[in-house]
């Protein structure tokens, strides 16, 4: 009986996406997150582009969001309830819900999606990223000429492409600042957990790091950095309340322009699948203001690198660079192609431990 | 052995920090199921805590009034499972969960205009210079005054359980309800006290996250540490000084791990990762094997309830 109803209500919603997608009935949008909406990073900058929908859309647009979603079966879960709600262009906003966006858009055609940061495509699933190793470059570069102990610590959170090419983006660029720099990485195995990445800025300070980056989403790796006295750099969102110090900058995620147009797509019924990597030049990554704590002459000369990034006369992966086993990558002045780096798995020359598998 | 870049004394003063949110939270679970209730809403209570604690030392500026206010939030969360699991007589496990659930996202409606905030530090004592000594002075004589009181809440527990009439009416009650009411002691009273100083003492612990481990207000901070607090009671046998030791253990590989990473030490990533855990409940259940009568320390009510015709 409950099973019966259940398919009743699917078909019937299925229906109703199929037959009111036209524009009658309000557009539906649904963002699936890993995070909670108030983590200052991430997911919040996820959900100021649901904001930006709503604020461009007015009442044409519906929107729905869940947070906290894990990545894996529960993603698929959460996917289609969406999917069953009518909705009629659903974002995926973590790696790791690759696998499970592909599995439910098979079963739901009718309905698009977007998946941040993965590789894997469909007729209806389009993937889009940031060049966030653009920023790393700049953060690299600062934060090489700000060290004074040459140790630069970085709070990794899984081994997956994305977060290997910032690493190897920040390493690189601090390396050219100062050529006696260490990069000491943790890995913590999460996205979000505060106290975790509380212990882990700890942890590298403890053992003589003196600029602090971070890959997750919260903001407790500033609070350990402003206890300590030492440098930090906001991520994903501009963490602009720990600034000047100990955030001396900061990568800033902006998905607003990307996610009114894909909406407004799937309004005009324009929608295709595609695959879109935009950098500081298109806008979708930015850098926040970098404090006055930066030496003036660093901060022109980071200045100038975000803007040689931005118009395309310098790529944040240009040889000559070798693998971390000593191999040649890329030759002098070759620059990296975008597969490689969507699918980079290795570190550069001169980052030591492995990456875990 | 060389231990690189990583220096001992602050490992061990960090080990103690990071602890005490789980410490605290277990011996209060602890207290709670040796009366013979099992509240599964140990990270709810713990997140309430975190936010009230956060959200009153925001608005007072003082953070000892915001510690007190996380533990009674937190309590005031834990009577309204006391209400529903000792007087109309709800099962135990799912409104545990449920209180669980509530309390993420109870925490999270208040703590909305509180995000990225920014509390007074804390202060730590420094018992008049003693700090200053080499080794022992960071470890023992410079932390936060709460990690001191969650010590001596675990003695105070042992002491309490072992050697006192209250604390054995408490025992007796988790042990045979029945019996205990024949011999006319309260039982409802009994466990209410009990889960009232359990939430407690879960609110501290959420405190102590957001406002000197984190220290901010973030949703969902806990990030499971309730779990692991419920999970250690089990794996402790019921102890309060097995709490303390699996407490210690968990918290002092967790920092462990991240020390040996960010020293470099060329040890599997996977296994540093998941080595908390293992080597937690293996002690854990090291400890208890030698006992024949390991698993008889489970209170022999637990999680059944009570009502007085029965």
């Amino acid at each position: 009986m409950k099973k019966r109803t259940f398919l009743a209500t699917a078909v019937a919603a299925t229906m109703a996406t199929a037959a009111f997608g036209d524009g009658h009935e309000p557009t539906k949008v649904g963002f699936i997150y890993v995070g909670p909406i108030g983590d200052g990073g991430w997911t919040y900058e996820h959900h100021q582009g649901l904001l930006a929908v709503e604020e461009a859309f007015g009442d044409k647009v519906e929107t729905m969001y869940q947070e906290n979603v894990p990545e894996g079966a529960d993603a698929e879960r959460a996917m289609t309830q969406m999917a069953l709600q009518g909705a009629d262009i659903i974002f995926t906003t973590s790696f790791g819900y690759m696998d499970p966006t592909i599995n439910v858009a098979a079963k739901f055609p009718d309905v698009k999606f977007e998946h941040a940061t993965g590789y894997k495509r469909a007729d209806n699933v389009s993937t889009y990223s940031a060049r966030f190793y653009e920023g790393r470059a700049v953060q690299g570069h600062i934060a090489g000429k700000m060290t004074e102990t040459n140790k630069i610590g970085y709070i990794a959170s899984f081994p997956i492409p994305e977060v290997i090419r910032g690493i190897n983006s920040a390493y690189l660029h601090a390396k050219k600042a100062n050529p006696d720099v260490e990069m000491n990485v943790i890995w913590v195995y999460t996205w979000f957990d505060p106290a975790k990445e509380a212990d882990a800025a700890k942890a590298l300070i403890d053992n003589g790091v003196d600029v602090v980056l971070q890959h997750t989403d919260s903001t407790a790796p500033q609070a350990a950095a402003a206890e300590a006295g030492v440098i930090s750099f906001g991520q994903a969102s501009d963490m602009s309340e720990f600034a000047p110090l100990p955030r001396v900058s900061s990568i800033i995620d902006d998905w607003a322009p990307y996610y009114i147009d894909r909406v407004k797509a799937v309004m005009d019924g324009t929608w295709e699948s595609i695959d879109t990597w935009d950098g500081i030049g298109p806008g979708m990554v930015k850098i926040g203001e970098i404090t006055d704590a930066v030496p003036a002459d660093v901060k022109a000369e980071a200045l100038a690198m975000k803007d040689a990034l931005a118009d395309g006369s310098y790529h944040a992966f240009t040889g000559p660079i070798n693998k971390q086993d000593g191999s040649a990558w890329l030759a002098d002045g070759e620059v990296a192609d975008d597969g490689t780096l969507a699918g980079m798995n290795f570190y550069v020359e001169g980052i030591t431990g492995d990456i875990p598998n | 052995m060389d231990f690189g870049s990583i220096n001992p004394v602050l490992l061990i003063a960090a080990l103690l920090v990071a602890s005490t949110p789980i410490l605290l939270a277990a011996i209060g679970e602890l207290v709670v199921e040796r009366s013979g209730v099992l509240n599964l809403g140990v990270e709810g209570m713990m997140i309430v805590g975190a936010v009230t604690g956060f959200i009153v030392t925001v608005e007072t500026q003082v953070p000892a009034v915001g510690f007190v206010a996380g533990a009674l939030g937190a309590m005031v969360l834990s009577l309204i499972f006391g209400v529903l699991t000792q007087v109309f007589l709800s099962n135990q496990v799912a409104t545990g969960l449920g209180l669980t659930l509530f309390g993420l996202g109870v925490s999270a409606l208040m703590g909305q205009q509180y995000a990225q905030m920014r509390t007074p530090v804390s202060p730590r004592w420094e018992f008049f210079g003693l700090n200053e000594t080499p080794v022992l002075g960071p470890i023992l004589f410079n932390q936060h005054p709460v990690v001191y009181l969650s010590l001596f809440l675990v003695a105070a527990v042992w002491w309490f359980l072992r050697s006192t009439r209250r604390g054995m009416i408490l025992r007796a009650v988790g042990e045979n309800h029945d019996a205990a009411h024949a011999l006319g002691y309260s039982v409802i009273g009994t466990r209410f006290a009990a889960i009232a100083f359990g939430g407690a003492c879960a609110g501290l612990g959420g405190a102590f996250l957001s406002l000197v481990i984190v220290p901010q207000w973030t949703d969902g901070m806990t990030a499971g540490r309730g779990w692991i607090a419920l999970a250690i009671v089990v794996f402790a046998s019921w102890k309060a000084w097995r709490v303390l030791l699996g407490a210690y253990l968990f918290g002092g590989v967790s920092v462990l791990q991240l020390n040996l990473q960010a020293a470099g030490f060329a040890i599997p990533v996977e296994l540093l990762s998941m080595s908390p855990y293992l080597i937690t409940i293996l002690v854990l259940v090291i400890i208890s094997s030698d006992r024949r009568r390991a698993s008889a320390n489970a209170p022999a009510s637990l999680g059944r309830p009570f009502h007085a015709s029965g």
